[in-house]
């Protein structure tokens, strides 16, 4: 068999060299970087406060805010500042991929936002919030069961890969590209976010989803690398 | 936001002894920190920190139309983004005055400063021109965003290449450079912000300081000599406190002015 060739050389399951910085926003109560190659993303945590308005708290529970958003300039078409429809359903997203790990209940009528930023995108720049993300609630002292760890995998043709970039994103050959993006909870290893765009047997989709697990152990590993040494940039 | 009256109090008194919590004198501003390519995908980016106070300014550009009264010049749009992620004090939603006050400073200080060499982003007289945009996004707020923000633009701009244009098929390739940087001119224009706390005054105001002014002067100049300026918040101002002012921008300027360069070149 032919060895599949990546745009940029990668071997199928490696991921873009990672990097990941904790404690970036001194203003806030927790924050993060993290990037995939090209792909930066940043975020902050303020909170748990109170809800303004009052009419949306919660008294059973405190609620996790989140919002995504892309700087103008991350892409190389200008995107008009403020919020689309892109963007507020990833901010959803982000808060579900979020919201298990997160214990919050006993912070009831309080909120506890999370902002992201994306600085510069080369694809799978939701998986680089999340996992922004939850570094800065950890960072924030969020009480939290578990951390996230966020990876994209892709379908080529028929080939998976780990960590799709904005060239494999737009690949043109054989059945194109196929994009998932997932998101694991570390310890009990559970699914807390899939979006796919593309074909896939359920089959293949099986394997892609034990593939981003095992990557998503690596995003993991350079988390929590981060989260014990503040203020500096790992890699990874 | 009011800041309380202990701090406005406690900040008054210091100033009226020529002295700042964190040790500067009135008239000195924080040290600066400027980094380019923060974006890839932009025709030009920077970071600034002025302090703890960090910005990052992006240059994006696209063919369009001029306007009808300036068929052979480009356009510049300016616009600035008070993200949550950089203050508790900022909320979600459209931009509310502060980042449309921002925006419009920026603007006007690049703009009167003549700072960009508008005749020649022209393509083709009366049909198509460059146009600049200059998105600001707040980082941290710590103060004195707006001179920041100043400083981040002359700095994106200067890092900015102008994108190929394909001219048959109308279209810009972003992947590649025309390897031209967008026509500035020599003169940097810099805005300075005097802040008025009861009968004195202050540069490059930390979020408690800004809390506690009760008007603002924002002062553009370009190579030192006064080209824009706009007055802020309710307060007036005497016009000898606004003359003290004028007094002490140019040595002010001076010293900015270096900061700048040296942190330009780094």
């Amino acid at each position: 068999m032919v060895e599949f060739k990546r745009p940029d050389k990668r071997a199928v399951n490696d991921i873009r060299p990672m990097k990941a910085k904790v404690g970036i926003v001194p203003n806030a109560d927790g924050s993060a970087m993290f990037s995939f190659g090209e792909t930066i993303a940043i975020a902050a945590v303020y909170g748990p406060k109170e809800l303004h308005p009052r009419n949306q708290r919660n008294p059973a529970k405190g609620t996790l805010r989140c919002t995504y958003n892309m700087n103008s300039f991350s892409v190389s078409d200008r995107i008009r500042p403020g919020p689309s429809r892109r963007s507020t359903e990833i901010s959803k997203i982000t808060g579900w991929s979020l919201e298990p790990v997160v214990m919050i209940n006993n912070f009831a009528n309080t909120v506890v936002d999370v902002h992201v930023q994306i600085i510069q995108a080369d694809a799978s720049t939701r998986c680089a919030g999340i996992n922004a993300a939850a570094m800065a609630l950890a960072h924030a002292g969020i009480p939290m069961r578990d951390l996230v760890s966020s990876i994209s995998v892709g379908k080529l043709d028929k080939q998976l890969v780990v960590d799709v970039d904005k060239a494999e994103e737009d690949w043109e050959e054989g059945e194109g590209p196929t994009d998932i993006a997932l998101t694991f909870s570390h310890n009990d290893e559970k699914l807390t976010h899939i979006q796919l765009d593309g074909i896939i047997s359920a089959k293949q989709l099986k394997e892609a989803v034990e593939l981003g697990k095992q990557a998503s152990k690596r995003v993991y590993d350079l988390q929590k690398k981060a989260l014990k040494s503040v203020g500096e940039e790992i890699t990874g | 936001m009011k800041a309380p009256k202990m701090n406005v109090d406690r900040i008054k008194r210091y100033l009226a002894e020529g002295k700042r919590f964190d040790g500067r004198k009135p008239e000195e501003f924080r040290d600066l920190e400027i980094s380019f390519g923060v974006s890839k995908k932009a025709e030009g980016s920077a970071r600034v920190k002025l302090g703890d106070t960090e910005v990052i300014v992006g240059v994006k550009m696209a063919v369009g139309q001029p306007y009808d009264d300036s068929p052979n010049k480009g356009n510049l749009m300016v616009t600035a983004e008070l993200l949550p992620l950089s203050s508790s004090r900022f909320e979600l939603g459209p931009p509310k005055f502060p980042a449309i006050e921002l925006g419009r400073l920026v603007d006007r200080g690049i703009r009167e400063g003549r700072f960009i060499e508008f005749e020649k982003l022209c393509i083709k007289e009366g049909e198509k021109v460059w146009t600049i945009f200059v998105d600001v996004y707040a980082i941290n707020d710590a103060g004195n965003l707006l001179d920041a923000a100043g400083i981040g633009a002359v700095a994106a701009l200067k890092n900015a290449k102008i994108p190929k244009y394909d001219e048959k098929e109308e279209k810009i390739v972003y992947e590649e450079s025309s390897g031209n940087p967008v026509p500035l001119t020599k003169e940097v224009p810099i805005s300075i912000t005097f802040h008025k706390i009861g009968d004195q005054i202050v540069v490059d105001p930390t979020r408690e300081e800004e809390d506690a002014a009760e008007a603002k002067v924002t002062i553009g100049l370009s190579n030192g000599v006064i080209s824009s300026m706009q007055k802020g918040n309710e307060e007036a101002i005497d016009t000898e406190l606004f003359g003290k002012m004028l007094d002490a921008v140019e040595g002010i300027w001076d010293d900015l002015n270096k900061k700048v360069e040296k942190a330009l070149k780094q």
